[in-house]
């Protein structure tokens, strides 16, 4: 969006996964554009990623949403071939994984990409500090070393005083950070999430969320985030594409995409989304028309729209929404309440 | 006990070899310096031998006058006796036609048209190896140790299903009655049921009712707890409910429990032919006696197919689906199968005629004997690196060492390994042996132990890990691991006798063979057990596959390989006496020469018991190890 590849932490371009004996023949030909259930019919093969191509940039939180089946999973797989790629192209930090020798894929997995999983992945017979260690051990860190490190990963992640524990007595929660900090420990570029908080409890998970939020900020990690939560999605995403029978449908903001659905399934997805609280007032202001006062109160275009409802109740005035430092828009009263009922904000805009 | 040494490694901040290494040294220190002192060197008149002798004079003399005998054991004996009576009768009057077709019928009502042809070519071959006789007095000793292990077996396991209290009281004594050898049974039985086919019979029951109850509780347990308590709720008695809710659920899994039984039978039966029961034992315990492979040979492969058509037979009738009805195609073939064999029986003669047989024993002879002179240098070779590599240096140690010096070696390795408890059952079963008298053929028997248990962990490791990493390699070999489970210990002797003839390393060759295919088994499920999250999440970090082999798999697979090694232990154990037979020495020598020499009873007698202790102390050991999960008490999900 904007960048040149170059500059993009992960580039995905035109990937393909097919699973089944024949996926290249499917590939080479026109079945590949059959939707998945008639190619399972007509080939056995199961196409779980059609066509997909997006760019992360770095230090940003990239999501992947979509429901199980809609091969997310498989997507986040094939970045670090994990599972490997039909076709396509995959370049993380500019170099072509694809066609990376076994020996440098397993360098970038140690230096590079680093995962964090769903049902945790952690290894029973192990202490939690050997654990969060075993991504330098097999680098050959030595032993003293790779604790030291691994302790202050650990105290980021807030389990201090936990080293000498063993996975199994610690809770489900705890488990994942562990997963964390075991995905931080080797300092990588990109870290990928498949789906890490779905086995958690929703306190849990908020926590959790939270938690990431504040990791990001803190060591400003590019990540791709695997979720099948929406408002995990909304959350935490930057930029969120939602994936549907293999391929994305849609990719953009969360204002993107609950203020303007690509298709009837994303419109149903974040149907039950408060918009108020994901929309800002960029999304909703108009230009102002001859006669509105333009001494009321001033908020940022970036303001989500139920903060702005507070700002209305005390004055009677539009409010100028301003971006950049230059006027965007006005907002009034009745935009606000119109908003909120339900009106399509379009209708608004279209006045603009 | 783990406090000791939890404090010892973390509170004095010792490296982690510190204490192994020191206890090592001051074992070899007590070695150099004690070497020769306080060993037991073996007697053959040792007064407990003489002890046992006596007592069996005693026994012989008053069999018919003592109450104990007259009333309770001989009846025992009596009845036993009857009943294989009864069965050799009726085998014997059905001849070959009849047992042919009866079997052909049988087997094709179990398992179709494949097990039916099977069964009728396995009983012709009977025949044809010109062993029918004999095959028929196995079967008919067979049929009545089956029959009375599921006449016992069944319903105690079944109560031992249905309450948990049975299950704590019978799971110990099965679990020593499954690692004693096959061979420790014979002597005691023998003083109190006589020789012949009841005695043997007996001890076939014995060795073969674990299983039967054993899986038939395990059925039991398992039925759904939904659908018992869906019967109680209605209104259903325990018997109900046991007739119409536990027996058709367990079903299937008891039928596996016939099959272990019979295959169980069939391995023992050979060896009650010690103690002078009938069958297809005597050709096979003569051969071995005479190291002559060609005699063994056809009564080997006689077993073998026997058991193959019983195993085919029963697991075609536990994986039936209870619900499919019998076809009446086949129903019909069955019943013409039967009803020609029964047909036949006056038309033609009831033993096999002797002209369709062929004769083995001279070519078979023949081959082996090319092959001692052709692969010698190979064979001698093997077989002398073994011996002055490994066993000889390993005996010395063990023979020449101080007995309390050896007995505190294994208190403090079955203490590190398994617990206390462990520790003290080692320690009482190596004080019960020396004071036993059997305390230098012990340790020569530990030593071949030791030795083919390490060669079996390492060939089994080795194909077990193979097989888990690479699915094709792991395709070809299941079949024969299959194969090799199926067939009775003995059969392992006749390669084994064949390349080495009567020494050592034979009876350790053997148990080699007769132990890898469980220890491969164990290593490649335990290994394919990691689970698929785990294996992903250390390739995403970037291990190597040696990595990966070395920090994930093999440690989670710890469970699963210390299992393999306490089988391995018990199966080699059990082979190792066998060996007695083929050269091995030691205990299974003193073994067997108390059943061939009266005056020798009392020390077979006592080298039976010492195998016993010798099989707890090593199966405690290593069990131990098996079910404490980690140095920290933990449970493992």
């Amino acid at each position: 969006m904007g960048d040149s590849p170059d500059s993009a932490a992960i580039t995905v371009e035109g990937l393909w996964k097919i699973f089944g004996s024949g996926a290249q023949k499917v590939l080479a030909g026109d079945d590949r554009n059959l939707d998945p259930v008639a190619l399972r019919e007509k080939t056995g093969c199961t196409a779980a990623v059609r066509d997909v191509s997006f760019e992360v940039r770095p230090g940003e939180v990239f999501v992947v949403m979509g429901l199980s089946g809609s091969g997310k999973s498989t997507l986040v797989r094939c970045l670090t071939r994990l599972i490997e790629p039909s076709a396509g192209e995959v370049r993380i930090d500019g170099e072509d994984v694809r066609a990376a020798s076994p020996a440098r894929l397993r360098e970038i997995r140690r230096h590079q990409v680093s995962m964090v999983f769903q049902h945790f992945g952690l290894l029973p017979h192990r202490k939690v500090i050997d654990n969060v260690a075993y991504g330098l051990e097999i680098q050959g860190v030595p032993r003293q070393e790779r604790h030291a490190r691994a302790a202050e990963i650990l105290s980021l992640v807030g389990l201090d005083g936990y080293a000498g524990s063993f996975p199994d007595q610690l809770s489900g929660g705890m488990q994942q950070r562990v997963g964390l900090a075991r995905a931080l420990a080797v300092d990588p570029q990109v870290m990928l999430f498949d789906e890490p908080f779905s086995a958690l409890d929703p306190l849990i998970r908020r926590d959790m969320q939270a938690e990431v939020i504040r990791l990001h900020r803190e060591v400003g990690k590019t990540m791709v985030f695997i979720t099948h939560d929406l408002s995990e999605a909304l959350k935490l995403g930057e930029r969120i594409a939602i994936m549907r029978a293999g391929a994305i449908v849609q990719l953009g903001t969360a204002e993107e995409l609950v203020g303007a659905p690509a298709d009837d399934y994303v419109a149903d997805f974040v149907r039950d989304v408060p918009r108020s609280h994901v929309l800002t007032l960029r999304w909703i202001c108009r230009a102002p028309e001859p006669g509105d006062p333009l001494d009321g109160p001033e908020l940022p275009a970036a303001t989500p729209v139920k903060d702005a409802v507070a700002v209305a109740s005390a004055s009677s005035l539009p409010i100028k929404v301003v971006a950049d430092g230059e006027l965007a828009g006005v907002v009034d009263r009745d935009d606000l309440l119109a908003f909120l009922a339900g009106q399509d904000p379009h209708s608004v805009r279209a006045n603009a | 006990m783990s406090s000791t040494t939890v404090s010892a490694s973390s509170g004095f901040r010792l490296p982690r070899w510190a204490i192994p290494a020191g206890a090592t040294i001051g074992f070899v220190a007590a070695y150099v310096i004690f070497r020769g002192t306080a060993t037991l060197p073996h007697d053959d008149e040792a007064p407990q031998f003489l002890a046992v002798t006596d007592l069996r004079e005693w026994i012989d003399d008053h069999r018919n006058d003592n109450p104990f005998f007259l009333y309770f054991l001989n009846y025992i004996r009596l009845g036993v006796g009857a009943l294989h009576t009864l069965f050799q009768t009726v085998l014997y009057a059905l001849g070959w036609p009849g047992i042919t077709g009866v079997m052909g019928a049988l087997a094709w009502l179990a398992g179709g048209w494949r097990t039916g042809l099977l069964a009728l070519a396995g009983v012709s071959a009977f025949g044809v190896l010109g062993l029918w006789q004999s095959s028929v007095d196995t079967l008919a000793l067979v049929g009545v140790a089956v029959l009375l292990s599921l006449v016992i077996g069944i319903p105690v396991g079944v109560w031992a299903g249905l309450s948990a209290r049975v299950r704590r009281t019978v799971t110990p004594v099965l679990d020593v009655m499954q690692i004693m050898p096959t061979f420790a049974y014979l002597a005691p039985l023998a003083l109190f049921f006589h020789i012949g086919a009841p005695a043997g019979a007996i001890a076939t029951m014995i060795y073969a009712i674990p299983p039967a109850i054993r899986i038939t509780a395990l059925a039991v347990a398992q039925v759904s707890p939904t659908a018992v308590e869906a019967s109680t709720s209605l209104g259903a008695t325990r018997w109900q409910t046991l007739f119409k809710v536990h027996l058709p659920l367990a079903r299937s899994t008891m039928a596996l429990a016939v099959n272990q039984t019979i295959m169980m039978a069939l391995s023992m039966v050979v060896i009650a032919n010690l103690i002078s029961a009938p069958g297809l034992g005597g050709d096979i315990i003569r051969g071995l006696s005479r190291a002559q492979v060609g005699i063994m040979l056809p009564a080997g492969v006689a077993i073998v197919v026997m058991a193959v058509v019983l195993d085919r037979m029963t697991l075609a009738t536990a994986r039936k689906d209870p619900r499919a009805r019998t076809r009446r195609t086949d129903l019909a073939v069955a019943g013409a199968l039967a009803a020609a064999g029964l047909a036949l029986i006056p038309v033609l003669p009831a033993v096999w005629p002797e002209n369709v047989t062929i004769d083995v024993v001279a070519p078979v002879n023949d081959a082996v004997r090319w092959a001692e002179e052709n692969w010698y240098a190979v064979t001698t070779g093997i077989k002398d690196v073994t011996t002055y590599a490994l066993l000889n240096p390993l005996e010395s140690l063990l023979t020449s060492a101080p007995w309390w010096l050896v007995a505190l070696a294994a208190l403090i390795l079955a203490w590190r390994v398994s617990g206390v408890r462990a520790a003290l059952t080692a320690l009482a079963c190596l004080l019960a042996i020396a004071l036993l008298g059997v305390w230098e053929h012990t340790m020569q028997t530990l030593t071949t132990v030791t030795v083919a248990v390490l060669v079996t962990l390492v060939i089994g490791l080795l194909l077990g890990v193979a097989a888990a990493r690479a699915p094709r390699f792991s395709a070809i070999q299941r079949p024969l691991l299959d194969a090799a489970q199926t067939m009775p210990a003995f059969v392992y002797l006749l390669p084994a006798l064949a390349l080495f003839g009567t020494t050592r390393f034979t009876a350790i060759f053997a148990s080699v063979i007769y132990a890898v295919p469980p220890v491969v088994r164990l290593v490649e499920d335990g290994i394919k057990g990691v689970p698929p999250t785990v294996v992903e999440a250390a390739v995403a970090a970037g291990s190597t596959p040696g990595q990966l082999l070395w920090k994930v798999q093999l440690p989670m697979a710890r469970r699963a390989i210390l299992l393999a090694a306490n089988q391995g232990i018990v199966m080699t154990l059990a082979m190792v006496v066998i060996g007695g037979l083929v050269g091995a020495g030691a205990l299974g020598y003193d073994v067997v020469s108390g059943f061939s020499q009266r005056t020798d009873f009392g020390m077979g007698f006592v080298a039976g018991v010492a195998t016993v202790l010798l099989g707890v102390m090593l199966d405690r050991i290593t069990q131990g190890a098996d079910r404490r999960t980690s140095p920290r008490k933990r449970k493992m999900s």
